[in-house]
């Protein structure tokens, strides 16, 4: 209790940005606060009522100085904004090369699932120097994924998914709290993260309870696909049945028809195969009929993650499309 | 006298300030108090409403602080009993303390008087607004009583509308109803200062007070009704389960994100501009110099109530909106930072040669210079992307939205009290007493909410009822604080009671301050003034040299 920490682990790529970018705001916030209280305290004392000082050549307007001090604060604004949006910037966008894990938050846990398969609930294992990008929803409320020591911090949303990336730097265990209010247990909905050497991370993974009957993730997804019979319209082999085929889809681009009969093109990211199986009407591949079922309230967030798995491994679509 | 007006009764009129009728004197039952249309009995009936309602929810912070000396939960039964205290302080501060505070009390005490009129343009109108108020208030107090929400002051979905087992719907027709106080209120300032100011009160002479005061009620009047309809679609949602927020029911829980900071963002400048307004009046008052930029400061005024409404976005920059929201929610909440300079560096350069004189309102007033600087710069840092990713929902924040809620907008209030307490009660305040006051709740401030930005940067998140070991000394500094805080709010409503009994009578013009509302006796007759008063100059003439050395 009586150590008295000033920063939090840095753990992080972004750690030792986002430090930056604050030993910077600080040195401006430090520098206006002694200089404003110190202007009170010396105008205070060196003013003061029946005091001797020349008070001789007061002006009580002058364009200039208001000019100076609204040009110099717009500057340090705009000078602030730079560093901070270009640290910003990075932190939005992850790497290419980043592997996904997946997060399900529901009242008040932590369920997450590696794409080898290896699930765990209120603990992250992730390997040391790799960038990690998580995938995540929730099954209730907003939460909001929060790990101090990496400086990261994104809302987790109900009905959609929302995304965050971080590459660990140092080896260790961190505290993973939610940071959004979420009801009665929302100061326990906390764990740990496990930034392991990236050996003992490969052995991690592949151990565990049930090691042995372990499936990856995809070959999870594609039980859940037999089992839903979307194979019976989505032919894995890669030609169109009912519907257009999934293969070579994930990260390209899906003909979509508009309204007025005219096709338009959307990225296949994840939101796009998760809206299309919750709500296939929402975004109509073109030249097929509206025959889909909605499997909302019929897929578990856990098994949509792992569908969506599935459909990735089916080969990765080229951005301008098929 | 300042040479600010021409007074035809003070040199006709040589009646001692005995026998004047005043408006405290006027009548005496209660009836009269509560049938009142006089704008400054008014007043005072905010003024007693809000003091009970600023010491219930510090009640309740007390409970919260003690609550978090330890990190296990030990004083209070259960999570939901901390998550419903925290939620409740929150509601009782902004919407039945805060907002009412300065506009409501001294707004309504001190614009008509400031303008040279009788009343405001509506009397009953206002006296409306003050049962609107109350019942709003009243409906909130049932809620407390009778099980409480938690929800936290935001009422974020879907967690409000399709999860919280309290009352949650309760709590939203209290808020509701009060919207209505604060819009009527905002109304009538406006028409009240368009139309009522007296003969050669041009808007370019007319007080910071009331330029600050007018600001406030624009985005009074233009926000709060967002607000309103942002609630009428949760209770809607919660009631009658029409999918608008909730994305199991089809909606989209941003969506109320947008709505609630619609309104909400533009309610912390509802709760800080006012207190600009005070600190115009009482630094050139104490400093008896002119206001340093007197077209920059309204200017500067306006400026951040207009961009208040464009900065909403900042409350969610991790909310999963997109990334150039973000970016452009970013610039231009870091511009506020320029108007906020403005007013900063205009109240040194006020004290600036000036013949400073140390009286309880002058150190609530440097207080809040101070203390709003660094609730000010940790604004620009929480604009700021990078790190607000880091410090959102940490003690980060709230360290910073105390440093301006009551490191600024309570010790405003509490500084404008004092200086028009003599014109207010007709008598003076104890100045010893004010004095160690002032710097008790400075001290005890400080030692609140400073520790707060080290927890928030170390990632101590908000609304925790339980919290790790690590973060356990600096909760206790903070909880050491607040009772030090507590101490110096106490003082200020004894000594401010007992002064109304045995404090000497206070002259008409105490301060030796320009401004019409020091023309008038203390207190002032029902009427307000005598002859309607004609000005021939702009406010802040404290360099003529008869107020200069008074």
């Amino acid at each position: 209790m009586w150590n008295f920490p000033f920063l939090p682990d840095q753990a992080s790529e972004q750690a030792n940005q986002v430090d930056g970018v604050m030993y910077v705001l600080l040195a401006v916030t430090a520098f206006f606060t002694v200089l404003i209280a110190g202007q009170v305290i010396f105008f205070g004392i060196k003013y003061r009522a029946g005091s001797k000082a020349n008070r001789s050549g007061r002006k009580s307007t002058s364009h200039n100085l208001e000019a100076f001090w609204i040009g110099s604060t717009f500057i340090i604004c705009v000078v602030m904004y730079i560093i901070s949006t270009h640290v910003f910037f990075q932190m939005y966008n992850p790497p290419a090369d980043a592997s996904e894990i997946y997060v399900v938050a529901k009242r008040w846990m932590w369920y997450l699932q590696h794409p080898e398969g290896r699930r765990e609930q209120d603990e992250l294992h992730v390997p040391l120097g790799k960038a990690i990008k998580l995938v995540m929803t929730s099954q209730d409320v907003i939460h909001s994924f929060y790990v101090p020591a990496f400086r990261v911090k994104q809302d987790v949303l109900p009905g959609r998914t929302t995304a965050l990336w971080f590459r660990p730097t140092k080896a260790g265990a961190y505290n993973l709290f939610c940071a959004e209010y979420c009801g009665s247990d929302h100061s326990r909905m906390i764990g740990t993260v496990y930034v392991m050497e990236p050996s003992d991370y490969e052995r991690w993974l592949t151990g565990g309870p049930e090691s042995g009957g372990r499936v990856s993730m995809a070959s999870a997804g594609e039980q859940l696909f037999q089992k839903n019979h979307c194979s019976d319209c989505h032919s894995p082999a890669g030609q169109p049945n009912r519907g257009p085929t999934l293969v070579g889809l994930h990260g390209g681009n899906a003909p979509i028809q508009q309204k007025g009969g005219s096709v338009s093109m959307v990225k296949a990211d994840d939101a796009y195969i998760r809206e299309s199986i919750l709500d296939p009407r929402a975004k109509l591949v073109a030249g097929f009929e509206p025959i889909m079922p909605s499997f909302k309230d019929q897929i578990s967030e856990q098994d949509l993650f792992q569908i969506i798995a599935y459909i990735k491994s089916l080969g990765k679509g080229q951005e301008g499309g098929r | 006298m300042s040479g600010t007006l021409v007074e035809p009764h003070a040199h006709s009129g040589h009646r001692p300030p005995e026998e004047v009728e005043n408006y405290i004197a006027a009548e005496h039952s209660v009836r009269s108090w509560l049938l009142t249309v006089d704008h400054k009995r008014i007043g005072i009936l905010y003024m007693v409403s809000i003091t009970l309602f600023f010491f219930i929810g510090g009640v309740m912070a007390t409970l919260i602080r003690l609550e978090l000396m330890t990190p296990k939960g030990d004083i209070l039964k259960s999570a939901d009993e901390y998550n419903r205290l925290f939620t409740q302080h929150g509601i009782v501060m902004i919407f039945f303390f805060l907002i009412p505070s300065i506009p409501a009390v001294l707004g309504n005490f001190l614009i008509p008087l400031q303008i040279g009129a009788r009343d405001l343009a509506f009397p009953k109108l206002n006296l409306l607004s003050w049962y609107i108020f109350i019942i709003g208030g009243a409906i909130s107090l049932g809620v407390m009583v009778t099980g409480g929400v938690d929800t936290g002051w935001t009422f974020y979905t879907p967690f409000s509308s399709m999860y919280s087992n309290t009352n949650v719907i309760a709590t939203a027709i209290g808020v509701f109803i009060v919207g209505f106080s604060s819009i009527l209120t905002g109304l009538n300032f406006i028409v009240t200062i368009h139309t009522m100011r007296c003969p050669g009160m041009t808007w370019g002479r007319l007080p910071l007070f009331c330029w600050a005061t007018y600001a406030t009620s624009l985005v009074q009047v233009l926000g709060t009704p967002v607000l309103a309809i942002t609630i009428a679609l949760l209770g809607l949602e919660r009631l009658l389960h029409v999918g608008i927020f909730d994305p199991k029911l089809g909606g989209d829980p941003v969506l109320f994100q947008h709505m609630f900071w619609f309104y909400s963002h533009p309610a912390v400048y509802i709760m800080v501009l006012p207190s600009f307004g005070v600190l115009n009046e009482i630094i050139p008052c104490f400093s008896r110099r002119p206001i340093f930029g007197y077209k920059f400061m309204a200017g500067a005024i306006l400026a951040i109530s207009m961009l208040g409404f464009l900065v909403w976005g900042h409350h969610m920059f991790v909310s999963g909106q997109s990334m150039y929201a973000g970016m452009i929610f970013a610039i231009l909440s870091l511009l506020v930072g320029i108007p906020s300079g403005i007013k900063v560096f205009n109240w040194t350069a006020t004290m600036y040669k000036g013949q400073i004189i140390g009286k309880t309102p002058m150190l609530y007033a440097l207080g809040f210079v101070g203390l709003f600087t660094i609730g000010g710069l940790t604004g620009l840092m929480l604009a700021s992307l990078a790190i607000d990713v880091h410090v959102h929902d940490t003690y980060f924040v709230v360290a910073h939205f105390h440093y301006i809620m009551v490191g600024g907008a309570t010790m405003a209030y509490l500084g404008g009290l004092h200086f028009w307490w003599p014109k207010i009660s007709g008598r003076m305040y104890p100045e010893f007493w004010g004095k160690v006051a002032a710097m008790i709740i400075f001290v005890g401030f400080n030692l609140t909410f400073f520790p707060q930005f080290l927890l928030g940067y170390l990632g101590m998140p908000r609304r925790y009822y339980e919290y790790r070991p690590e973060f356990q000394i600096l909760h206790v500094m903070s909880t050491a604080g607040s009772s030090i805080l507590a101490v110096g709010f106490a003082m200020p409503l004894v000594y401010l009671i007992l002064s109304l009994w045995y404090s000497p009578k206070a002259p008409a013009n105490p301060w030796g301050a320009t401004g019409l509302e020091w023309t008038t006796p203390s207190p002032p007759p029902p009427y307000n003034f005598e002859t309607t008063p004609i000005v021939t100059e702009g406010p802040y003439q404290y360099d003529h040299d008869e107020v200069a050395h008074a």
